[in-house]
């Protein structure tokens, strides 16, 4: 069984780091996993996104024809990928930034205030990042949230930043809770 | 080995050139490589090795000629352009058979081209670059464990045959991340001695690094010995991958990047009845055409995929000659081709 | 001959760590009595077995030949980025490059300006003779206006060429240099100070205090068409009026 999700959004909304969280929780849990980026100047404001693979056999191509699950975190993200979802696939789509519905009948699309959730449930604008990745391991069941948690724990204390993993957890568990 | 890390092919190079004992890293900023300069920065003065950002990729590559010819284990990285600039460097490090490993992440050219993924050094790489009758002993990973273990491998190849290595990835395996298990730091002390150093000249008479003869007979003797060695290499040093080879009608050959990309393709293809196979070779100078050959009295097609305008694709048609179809199906600029993209072209040559 | 040999004292001999090799100079060209004076020099500190030389790319590419120590023949132009490497790798050894001013000052601007201004602790020995002399007599950086050179047939022009670069002077802008100056071989008085600077700028490399740079004006007879005693005289007339001699920096 192979999964495959596209995060993408501004730059600035933390898609890298909630892919990088997601492959590693992977990684932990068992499976195989690449995490391939845009890179470049576009890293500086303007759209960005990841791919992340999960596997339980070796992964070939890290870039895929089309993904399992894409979080669309503003309106470009989901005008660009929407097309690059599987029949049967997952959106998460940011209601907060995002107002039209997902024009394909063939997917599953689970809209979710992120941003209204991050400010009002947990506190932080900036957690949309966690937020979104909560919903779309609820939506998607492709790694436990507690793996998930876990991972984002050891993330936060291997970049010193301790402080922040009550709330990336609380915002992961909104999240999850939301979709 | 250690426990699996999730880390970039950048990152992994980097590590593995510690771990194989690398002493002494110069480099010049340049994406998409750049978390490995940023990597070696921070833990080589660590480890009490040097780090030195140098004012060029020239001045870089000089600095490793420097380093390698004073004994120690000396690396440096970059991507097209800036590859371009340290041929100079690289001829003079084969003509005086320094050791020492040279990364290039590649990206789209010709030009300032792009910072994307492409294959398109592979000309530079393989066939010469700089100036004289030199070859670098080329290695391309595939994927971000092999870039590690490949690092390795290339600091062993290069002292044990005296002989500039090049690691030949690309941006997207540079930036991506997998799981990988590090390998073991080599013990220093287990490293072959070398003789020849400009170590100072202490009991013994002088070293005397360099790659200049006036004597054109000398000249020439010095360069059938650099011919005789990369025989040897030839002989004992060609590395390649086949997967599902043995029944194959259709077989890709490619190699880093689009290798693994053709590891799915494979897969979709089996499923759908269609019986295609891959050939990667891992070393790409030398290159391995003899199993290549092998396989072309089998197979029907050997169809190259690469992103370039086709330079792999020489060598395939030098090892393939007239046995069996040889297509060729490649992207440029910075584009990925995807495994359905691939499994198109595969199509194409379904009879 | 009846003098009386245990009687007399060795006062000249050839220095140690030079080798047998002879020069491939030219009549009256400097490089044979800068090349000794590194002999001498490395002997007094007796530094042979720790020295390793940089030869780099013009008349002095045979420069490896020259010494008993360790060498390394380098691409023309980055000998100081090569000797950061060496000396980087070997902090144990004693690194100097020998480079002209084609090599030190034009093609190799950048590796020379960079090697000083991270003050690595190496020695460089910059040979200025004005001209490119195995090549052919080109224009060098450092052609004085008005010379004449295979490349300037007509004398150097500054609106089309540009001024003779004082390079040494634009190291000395920088903060990290230990030593530097300008010396000359056309006399002994100037034989004699040209030997104290070099012994000095090893001696500083030997004492860990960082980046030295001696400058030697240097003749070329051959290229500049003039015997030696008038190359000699035009060094003392005038090419030190473009290039003073002295001391640019001394923070030793």
């Amino acid at each position: 069984m192979e999964r495959s999700v596209i995060i993408a959004g501004f730059g600035g909304q933390g898609v890298i780091l909630a892919g990088k969280i997601l492959a590693q929780a992977g990684m932990n849990h068992g499976l195989e996993v690449t995490w391939m980026p845009s890179y470049g100047p576009e890293m500086r404001g303007g759209t960005a996104n990841c791919t992340i693979v999960l596997s339980d056999e070796p992964v070939g191509s890290p870039i895929v024809d089309e993904a399992t699950g894409l979080i669309a975190m503003n309106i470009p993200s989901l005008d660009k990928f929407e097309s690059s979802v599987s029949e049967g696939g997952t959106i998460v789509v940011n209601r907060s930034l995002i107002e039209r519905k997902v024009d394909r009948s063939d997917v599953t699309a689970r809209y979710v205030n992120i941003n209204d959730i991050a400010r009002d449930e947990v506190g932080n604008p900036r957690a949309i990042n966690m937020v979104a990745l909560g919903a779309y391991v609820k939506a998607t069941g492709s790694v436990p949230l507690d793996v998930v948690m876990e991972t984002m724990a050891q993330a936060m204390r291997e970049s010193g930043k301790d402080k922040f993993i009550d709330m990336n957890s609380a915002a992961l568990e909104a999240g999850y809770n939301a979709a | 080995m250690g426990e699996r890390l999730l880390l970039r092919g950048n990152e992994v190079i980097a590590e593995a050139a510690i771990r194989a004992g690398c002493q002494c890293y110069f480099a010049y900023p340049i994406t998409p490589q750049a978390e490995l300069l940023e990597h070696l920065a921070h833990h080589m003065p660590r480890l009490g090795r040097t780090f030195v950002q140098a004012e060029s990729e020239i001045a870089a590559v000089s600095m490793v000629f420097g380093a390698a010819g004073a004994g120690v284990r000396a690396m440096t990285s970059s991507s097209s352009p800036g590859i371009s600039l340290k041929q100079e460097g690289i001829s003079y490090l084969a003509g005086a058979h320094l050791p020492a490993v040279i990364v290039n992440v590649v990206r789209g050219g010709p030009g300032l081209g792009n910072i994307a993924p492409s294959q398109c050094d592979y000309f530079q790489a393989t066939k010469g670059g700089g100036h004289g009758d030199y070859r670098l002993i080329v290695l391309g990973p595939s994927t971000v464990p092999e870039a590690g273990e490949l690092t390795m491998l290339a600091f062993d190849l290069a002292d044990q045959y005296r002989i500039p290595v090049m690691i030949l990835a690309d941006g997207l395996l540079g930036q991506m991340m997998e799981p990988v298990e590090l390998p073991d730091p080599v013990d220093p002390e287990s490293l072959p001695a070398k003789d020849w150093a400009t170590t100072g000249a202490a009991g013994r008479d002088p070293n005397i690094v360099l790659s200049f003869d006036m004597d054109p007979n000398d000249l020439k003797r010095a360069n059938l010995e650099l011919q005789a060695k990369y025989r040897t290499i030839t002989e004992n040093e060609v590395r390649y991958e086949e997967m599902d080879t043995e029944d194959a009608d259709i077989v890709i050959a490619a190699y880093g990047t689009i290798a693994r990309i053709s590891k799915s393709v494979v897969r979709m293809a089996r499923k759908e009845g269609i019986k295609v196979g891959l050939f990667r070779p891992i070393t790409l100078w030398p290159f391995p055409y003899e199993p290549l050959k092998a396989l072309s009295e089998k197979a029907k097609t050997v169809l190259t995929v690469e992103m370039s305008a086709g330079q792999m694709w020489e060598d395939v048609r030098l090892a393939v000659a007239e046995r069996a179809e040889t297509p060729f199906y490649g992207e440029m600029g910075g584009i990925v081709p995807t495994p359905r993209a691939i499994l198109s072209e595969v199509k194409k040559h379904v009879r | 001959m009846s003098a009386n040999l245990d009687s007399m004292v060795k006062v000249f001999e050839r220095p140690q760590a030079l080798t047998d090799a002879r020069f491939t100079y030219c009549p009256g060209c400097h490089h044979g009595i800068i090349t000794r004076i590194i002999g001498d020099t490395i002997d007094e500190l007796g530094i042979t077995d720790r020295a390793v030389g940089i030869a780099p790319v013009g008349c002095s590419v045979f420069a490896y030949r020259y010494y008993t120590c360790d060498s390394q023949q380098v691409p023309h132009g980055r000998a100081c980025a090569v000797a950061t490497g060496i000396k980087r790798a070997r902090q144990d050894t004693i690194v100097f490059s020998y480079q002209g001013d084609g090599d030190f000052a034009s093609i190799g601007t950048a590796e020379s300006i960079h090697a000083a201004n991270r003050g690595e602790n190496i020695t460089v020995i910059f040979v200025n003779n004005q001209i490119y002399g195995m090549t052919g007599g080109e224009m060098a950086p450092t052609t004085l206006v008005g010379q004449k050179s295979a490349t300037t047939p007509d004398g150097r022009d500054p609106s089309l060429f540009g001024y003779p670069i004082r390079f040494s002077e634009i190291i000395a802008q920088l903060d990290a240099p230990v030593y530097i100056t300008r010396q000359a071989v056309y006399d002994t008085k100037h034989i004699m100070e040209a030997t104290k600077a070099i012994k000095k700028a090893f001696q500083n490399q030997v004492d860990g205090k960082g980046y030295s740079l001696v400058e030697v004006l240097s003749a070329c007879p051959v290229q500049w068409r003039m015997s030696p005693i008038q190359a000699n005289a035009h060094i003392a007339d005038t090419v030190t009026q473009v290039f003073p001699l002295g001391d640019l920096v001394d923070r030793g």
